[in-house]
């Protein structure tokens, strides 16, 4: 999305912008599709929903879904669908919302892409399919990720989705380490294959960063509880409570599986490594979201796990995992939530809507700023973020301006509460033990281009291979490995 | 393999006031417990999780033991559950095994619980073939846990209680300055126990140059390295219990920052015991009767 006007609307949208209140019967011309507005997407007030942990943003009603649906231009060659990891045939789906027929649209949505509630919630839609929709070079694009979220919602409010039956057994046996995006999107694929699969998982609960990470007000849990509901019913095994590096090794998962395929993640929290670190309230992003949403720590002493309530939070990061922290710390009861960037606001990682949502939600910002410092008193608890002033510099690796330190510029942001949201890495528990694998200087499996790490049957994707990346990315990886590895048995049995 | 029904508690007995051990059904755990390594459990659906050291397991009736002292509300409720009961989520073995090796004369220094924890590392640690001296204490009589356990992995065994109620009076790094006294050959300390116990022992032990190891018991939540709550000073260096440890160079560690760290919550442990302590019984009811509800509902599928 390139402009705000998007979000500029009341909660509940006219009918129609244009073009009548009815949808038309008969198939409209290009003309008249031009002419209607992009629908808004209903959201609870800000001044509500920050005392709240509701989903903010409320789902199109079906008679809206079908007059944004009309707005698609049925491309023939689709631009839409190469900036989506998963491919997702979107003007076929859109086309049949459009015409009312619900059913086919899910079918047909559900066949690309096995997690849309989830994914037409969290992807970042404006710089994939949305921002190559034609009508997005004058105006606004189609609302693709809101469409896709409510086809999914409709199809699990309506439809039975157990596989009617189930495929023919290959009688091979995958195991799948993680049941994050990558991992269950993998687990989804595979087991239309007909091999027998099963997930390991070190917490409590599958989900990966959709339940630790992603706040309920973004996505609620029950959603992600029922799209693992669907794969356990497609006959998934999902094993939690499993720490693979400890509980069983690599090599013990291969004397007992045809494949693996390793999605673990890049779950291990970067820190700032400035003096200070250490004092009492200072949270990594994982470990605040954390507490929040796996353990419900908002609901303390309801829930069992506690967790620190700031008045005033200073949230070091600018990507979506700092806007989850500081609209949670709002929610948490902040008086000030503040989110303290290196960079300036176009340089921002996170989702426009996101950045848009934590300003409607009064979440304050300080850009071209770092921290140096953090600030305690005797008793060790956070009192402030020493910071330094920074200009933008050359372009780095990275592509964006280098932030360059302004000497002289220290200044203090007080505070009772840090996050520090600046990133994660490969988590080395795994690959420690097992020596075999092949890992880049970053630590993080190196994979050729059928997503094979340097041990035959053993496939990796999702954040372990690319570092800290999207849901949907890691969802693209599943998928392609799922296909990989059902060639690569394939390969096995002709030769076994 | 185990399922979501949880993991049964197939022996509960208190060793002390506040101090029960518990052997749960837990075989694949059992089978790949090293000394050293710990479990993260959560008790119901509405708990935290939090870690206990593993004090003993049996691979061949696919159990683990652990010896829990109850402090605040999650280890009375557990230390409330009996033979039969279940633990809904137990995960691990997590952390690093101990490093156990023929070093020649080593001191295993174990303050309250801490004895349960480093029970068996000194058990390794004699099967490895060292000379073990054994130094077991608590504030009183009743708090010396595992005396016989740790008499027949020992070949020496000291024991010290703060009001002599029991053995010596004293604390546990008195025995440890008096062998240092004695010039008796050292090669390494193991201290497991509260912090200032572990504090004052890496003190003794400093002047000498005697390698002394301790177990670190910082507040931890996934305990598979995800998000650094367990994050402690070694050396300068920020560094994460869960999977670098628990076991640090005690001469490495900084105390200080550990002990406030663990501060960090006291006021919400009060709350979150007072209004536990006001009907205990209650609480025990609730989770018993989710847990009877998910049997039926799992004989049902």
């Amino acid at each position: 999305m390139n402009s705000d006007t998007a979000h500029q609307t009341p909660a509940v949208p006219p009918a129609l912008a244009e073009g009548g209140a009815q949808v038309p019967s008969k198939p409209l011309t290009a003309r008249e599709r031009m002419k209607i507005q992009r629908q808004p997407m209903p959201e609870q007030p800000a001044e509500e929903r920050t005392r709240n942990f509701a989903e903010v943003n409320l789902g199109l009603p079906e008679r809206i879904a079908m007059v944004e649906a009309e707005r698609c231009l049925q491309c023939k060659d689709a631009k839409c669908v190469s900036g989506c990891p998963v491919q997702v045939d979107i003007p076929r789906f859109i086309q049949h919302v459009a015409q009312g027929n619900l059913a086919a649209a899910a079918e047909c949505l559900l066949n690309d892409n096995a997690l849309p509630a989830i994914t037409g919630r969290v992807c970042p839609q404006e710089t994939q399919c949305e921002v190559r929709c034609i009508r997005g070079a004058k105006g606004l694009p189609v609302a693709i990720g809101y469409l896709e979220r409510f086809v999914a919602d409709w199809a699990y409010r309506n439809l039975d989705l157990t596989p009617a039956k189930p495929p023919v057994p290959s009688g091979r046996k995958v195991a799948i380490v993680g049941a994050g995006p990558a991992g269950l999107t993998a687990a989804g694929e595979l087991i239309k294959h007909g091999h027998d699969v099963t997930v390991f998982e070190a917490l409590h609960r599958p989900g990966g960063v959709l339940v630790y990470g992603i706040p309920e007000f973004r996505l609620p849990k029950r959603i992600v509880d029922e799209e693992v509901n669907r794969l356990k019913a497609a006959g998934v095994k999902i094993e939690c409570n499993v720490v693979i590096g400890r509980t069983y090794t690599i090599d013990e998962l291969r004397r007992n599986f045809d494949a693996i395929f390793i999605a673990n993640g890049a779950g291990l929290p970067v820190f700032m490594n400035v003096p200070g670190e250490n004092a009492k309230g200072v949270y990594s992003a994982n470990e605040y979201l954390t507490r929040v949403n796996l353990m419900a720590a908002y609901k303390f002493p309801e829930a069992d796990t506690p967790v620190l309530h700031g008045r005033r939070v200073a949230v070091v990061g600018g990507g979506n995992v700092a806007m989850d922290a500081a609209r949670t710390a709002k929610r948490m009861g902040a008086e000030h939530s503040i989110i303290v960037y290196r960079r300036t606001r176009s340089e921002m990682p996170a989702r426009a809507e996101e950045v848009h949502h934590a300003e409607q939600e009064g979440i304050e910002f300080e850009f071209l700023v770092a921290p140096v410092e953090v600030l305690h008193d005797e008793k060790n608890w956070v009192t402030g973020l020493r910071c330094q002033r920074m200009k933008l510099g050359e372009p780095d690796a990275s592509g964006r301006p280098r932030p360059v330190p302004i000497p002289g510029s220290e200044f203090e942001i007080p505070c009772d509460m840090v996050i520090v949201a600046v990133g994660t890495r490969a988590n080395p528990l795994l690959t420690q033990t097992c020596p075999d694998l092949k890992l880049d200087k970053r630590g993080q499996i190196v994979v050729d281009e059928n997503l094979m790490t340097s041990i035959p049957g053993v496939f990796a994707g999702g954040d372990i291979i690319r570092g800290a990346a999207t849901v949907i990315l890691a969802m693209g990886d599943g998928k392609l490995a799922a296909q990989k590895i059902s060639e690569y048995l394939a390969r096995k049995a002709v030769t076994a | 393999m185990q399922k979501s029904t949880g993991f049964e508690i197939v022996e509960a007995r208190f060793l002390a006031p506040d101090i029960k051990l518990f052997k749960i059904k837990a075989p694949l755990i059992a089978e790949k417990q090293k000394p050293g390594q710990f479990v993260i459990i959560r008790i119901h659906d509405r708990g935290e999780r939090v870690p206990l050291t593993i004090a003993d397991a049996d691979p061949a009736r696919g159990t683990i033991t652990i010896i829990v002292q109850g402090i605040g509300k999650t280890t009375k409720l557990l230390n409330m559950l009996e033979s039969g009961d279940r633990i809904m989520d137990i995960v691990g073995p997590l952390g690093h095994p101990s490093e156990v090796e023929k070093f020649g004369t080593v001191v295993v220094i174990g303050g309250g619980v801490g004895t349960a924890i480093a029970y068996p590392t000194a058990r390794a640690f004699k099967q490895a073939g060292n000379y073990v001296i054994g130094i077991i204490g608590g504030r009183t009589k009743d708090l010396v846990i595992l005396e016989n356990e740790m008499r027949a992995v020992s070949d020496e065994l000291y024991i010290t209680t703060d009001d002599g109620s029991y053995g010596e009076k004293g604390l546990v790094i008195d025995p440890l300055k008096r062998l240092i006294a004695e010039k008796r050959k050292i090669d390494r300390v193991l201290a497991i126990g509260p912090i200032p116990m572990m504090r004052a022992v890496a003190e003794v032990t400093k002047p000498h140059n005697i390698k002394t190891i301790v177990s670190l018991n910082p507040i931890m939540v996934d305990g598979t390295g995800m998000c650094g709550g367990c994050r402690v000073i070694v050396s300068g260096q920020t560094r994460f219990a869960c999977v670098e440890g628990p076991e640090f160079d005690a001469h490495l560690v900084d105390f200080d920052s550990l002990q406030k760290r663990n501060a960090m919550y006291r006021e919400f442990e009060k709350l979150a015991l007072e209004r536990f302590l006001q009907n205990p019984q209650a609480e025990l009811e609730a989770i018993s009767h989710h847990c009877k509800l998910q049997e039926l509902l799992n004989q049902q599928k």
